[in-house]
């Protein structure tokens, strides 16, 4: 026999924030999923919404594209409030 | 009856109810069919004897003689429970487990919710905030039943024999004495005509989706709301009452 | 980075389940001389986690010496397949040593390690084997105490008894699923521990005698244990520190509501304070060896602290939980069984007595008072809750079949 499929569990926290990954577990079936992850991952109060998916409907990216992936953002300063200059004087900016 | 007496037998009801199908879950702790299960039955347990914590606390207060929830749980003896016959079933495999506590849930829920506009603001209370945990048992209890019954032939033949046996206990939970009508005209109590109700096309509806058979109507065992119980029972308070029993002048 | 290369390979393995994507170790590249039993020793590879070996060459020379009976002492291949003859690309032997020591220079800058990025397949099996047993703790560690769940002595301990119990299930679950992001699935996992190929921590099987030995598990138990966790927080691989995190997290009132219960017991009657010595006396010794062999003899602490796997030695935690619970002790009235410990002025430490490390072989080895218990009621547990998973499968399928618009 198999054994059950594997989901990631996304918890939204009581505090507005968006959902979060919070860890993975077992479940036959989408609704037995969802009641795990109650079980499971808010025992402490943690969440006012879960989000559970099939670990195997995630696509990620690859390690091996991190370089063309992201490092072409770090030099693109401007796009960070810091980069510019305003004068002390200038408030509400 | 007075009104006093029948509201300690009513308390006595609810929290023995709770308290002796927690201590049956309990036993599957370690045992269960699989990790996620372990938590959510856990889950189930805390909130029962949590409820029963409740419930026997107001007992005491009521009774008015200065026993706890503690001393009632862990030093009455059989003839003084009066949960009813159907929570004091052994567990059996799990299906076994799953059609008891879905049949009480089922019973359960309509039953807080009604008791959540109690004219007793104490039952009120604790009724609202049980009324919300009994909503998610009964929806992971039906759950379950339907995966049983709608699962493989195995479980599907093996969850119909459970419904079968413990049909005969599922009367019991709707049976009104002396104790119901006296709390109930002076809206203490739940209207159990009314929970009846809502179990019989909450019951229908979950064994139709689960495939399962809705047991012919007949004879209904009865008595543990009166304190004749069943020989499960005598066993379950020998574990659960051996400690302070066996030292009963100690603190724990 | 120097070219991936094919290179002579002719013996290799690959890790529990998933053959092909996470491939184990190159045991031996001269096939003439290959002799599986002692190579997969050597090696140091944890047999349980093989489920099939790869060979090229000529295959067939050598699986009935890798099936066959003599393989291993008294561990058998769990799924031996035949031989897969498949290629992967290989690297050379110089773009392996580029790539670890990338690897390394990556540990040492205190970056953490995901799933998805490239590891040297040792440190996979060391993670592997650290986090399922690890996880196997926590699943037989419900045991004992679990036995007392039905028995608690009030309310209120119940529950707490409950939700700590509980929360063992919890940590297993987590840890588990740290152990599946490295390619091993749960279900092999569990039937290792079941086939008795898998270790698990050995403090769980001594009995629980009396409602002391709750108390003294909390105390105790969950103290050395929480000593050994809180450093894994910090450790090199992703998933695995961030459970530690939130199991460190939680655990924190197991301990507390340990020391309760003794403090209780030796406030209360004479009988309850008896029970309290006892468990303690039959405790303590336990606990001590649940930091590990002492440092000169652990195979894998070297390598594991150099890959921060591991941060501290066994002895150093060790001596740190001593210092910590003689005094906890002595709060409660209490004496620990060794004549021998005492404060040194010098070393700013406890001196204690020689552990019997006779015992904690002997226990590992499966002749502790539990060892057959407790991985038969896990073994029954599981046996005997199949139809009820399998059902729940079925079920799941039927609904993606009946489901609209999808195929």
């Amino acid at each position: 026999m198999k054994d059950w499929p594997l989901w990631e569990v996304f918890i939204r926290s009581r505090h507005g924030l968006a959902h979060k990954h919070v860890g993975s577990l077992h479940a036959s079936d989408a609704a037995l999923a969802l009641a795990n992850a109650r079980d499971v991952y808010t025992r402490r109060g943690e969440g006012v919404s879960i989000w559970v998916v099939r670990s195997t409907d995630i696509i990620a990216s690859a390690p091996g594209d991190k370089a063309i992936l992201f490092d072409p953002s770090e030099d693109k300063v401007y796009r960070h409030p810091t980069f510019y200059e305003v004068p002390d004087e200038i408030d509400n900016l | 009856m007075n009104q006093h007496q029948a509201l300690y037998e009513y308390l006595l009801r609810l929290g023995d109810n709770a308290l002796i199908l927690g201590q049956r879950l309990t036993e599957w702790i370690g045992h269960a069919p699989a990790l996620e299960e372990e938590l959510g039955s856990a889950n189930v347990a805390l909130d029962l004897i949590g409820q029963a914590r409740g419930w026997l606390a107001y007992a005491g207060t009521v009774e008015g003689a200065g026993r706890d929830e503690d001393t009632l749980a862990l030093q009455r003896d059989i003839l003084d429970f009066r949960n009813v016959l159907l929570v004091e079933q052994p567990n059996g495999h799990y299906g076994d487990t799953i059609a008891r506590q879905y049949l009480f849930d089922a019973f359960h829920y309509p039953l807080l919710e009604a008791l959540h506009g109690s004219s007793d603001q104490h039952i009120a209370a604790i009724a609202a905030k049980s009324c919300k945990e009994a909503g998610y048992h009964r929806r992971r209890s039906a759950e379950w039943m339907i995966r049983l019954g709608d699962g493989t032939t195995e479980s599907h033949t093996k969850l119909q024999r459970s419904v079968d046996t413990l049909w005969p206990y599922t009367g019991e939970l709707f049976t009104t004495d002396e104790i119901d009508r006296a709390l109930q005209s002076s809206g203490v109590a739940a209207d159990l005509t009314a929970v009846q109700q809502a179990w019989d096309e909450e019951v229908a509806r979950t064994l139709k989706t689960a495939t399962l058979q809705r047991p012919a109507a007949g004879w209904m065992q009865s008595g543990g709301k009166q304190g004749r119980h069943s020989e499960q029972l005598g066993y379950i308070l020998a574990e659960m009452q051996f400690l302070p029993r066996a030292y009963p002048d100690a603190h724990w | 980075m120097a070219a991936c290369e094919p290179t002579r390979t002719y013996l290799r393995c690959v890790s529990a389940n998933r053959p092909l994507l996470s491939f184990v170790s190159v045991i031996r590249s001269d096939f003439a001389n290959a002799r599986p039993n002692t190579d997969l020793m050597t090696h140091n590879i944890d047999v349980s986690l093989i489920n099939c070996i790869i060979f090229r060459g000529e295959p067939s020379a050598v699986i009935p010496r890798i099936a066959g009976p003599s393989f291993m002492t008294g561990k058998t291949l769990m799924h031996t397949q035949p031989a897969h003859t498949e290629v992967e690309p290989r690297c050379s032997a110089e773009a392996l040593a580029e790539r670890e020591q990338a690897f390394q220079a990556k540990i040492d800058a205190d970056i953490k390690i995901e799933p998805k990025d490239w590891m040297p397949q040792a440190y996979r099996q060391s993670l592997v084997r650290q986090i399922s047993q690890h996880a196997h703790s926590e699943i037989v560690g419900m045991l004992p105490e679990g036995n007392w769940l039905t028995r608690a002595p009030s309310l209120r301990r119940k529950l707490i008894l409950l939700a700590k119990v509980q929360d063992e299930a919890g940590h297993g679950l987590y840890l588990y699923s740290a152990a599946e992001t490295l390619g091993a699935s749960r279900e092999a996992l569990i039937e290792a521990l079941h086939a008795g190929q898998a270790k698990y921590s050995s403090i769980f099987n001594y009995p629980t005698l009396t409602w002391a030995d709750v108390g003294a598990i909390g105390w105790l138990v969950d103290g050395a244990a929480l000593i050994n966790q809180i450093p894994l927080c910090r450790c090199s691989y992703g998933p695995y520190a961030r459970a530690m995190r939130r199991i460190c997290k939680e655990e924190s009132f197991h301990q507390r509501q340990g020391y309760e219960i003794m403090l209780t017991l030796c406030r209360g009657t004479a009988a309850q304070k008896r029970m309290a010595q006892d468990a303690l006396n039959r405790w303590w010794w336990p606990s001590l060896m649940m930091f590990g062999p002492p440092d000169a003899e652990s195979s894998h602490t070297q390598q594991s602290m150099r890959w921060k796997i591991k941060r501290h030695t066994n002895d150093a935690l060790r001596q740190k939980f001593i210092d910590q619970s003689v005094s906890q002790a002595d709060y409660l009235g209490l004496t620990p069984p060794d004549p021998e410990l005492k404060w040194n002025e010098q070393t700013g430490h406890y001196d204690f007595g020689t552990i019997d490390w006779s015992e904690f072989w002997r226990v590992l080895k499966g002749e502790g008072p539990c060892n057959r218990e407790r991985i038969e009621a896990r073994r029954r547990a599981y046996d005997e809750g199949r139809w009820v998973r399998e059902a729940a499968l079925v079920f799941g399928a039927k609904q993606t079949r009946r489901a609209p618009g999808t195929d």
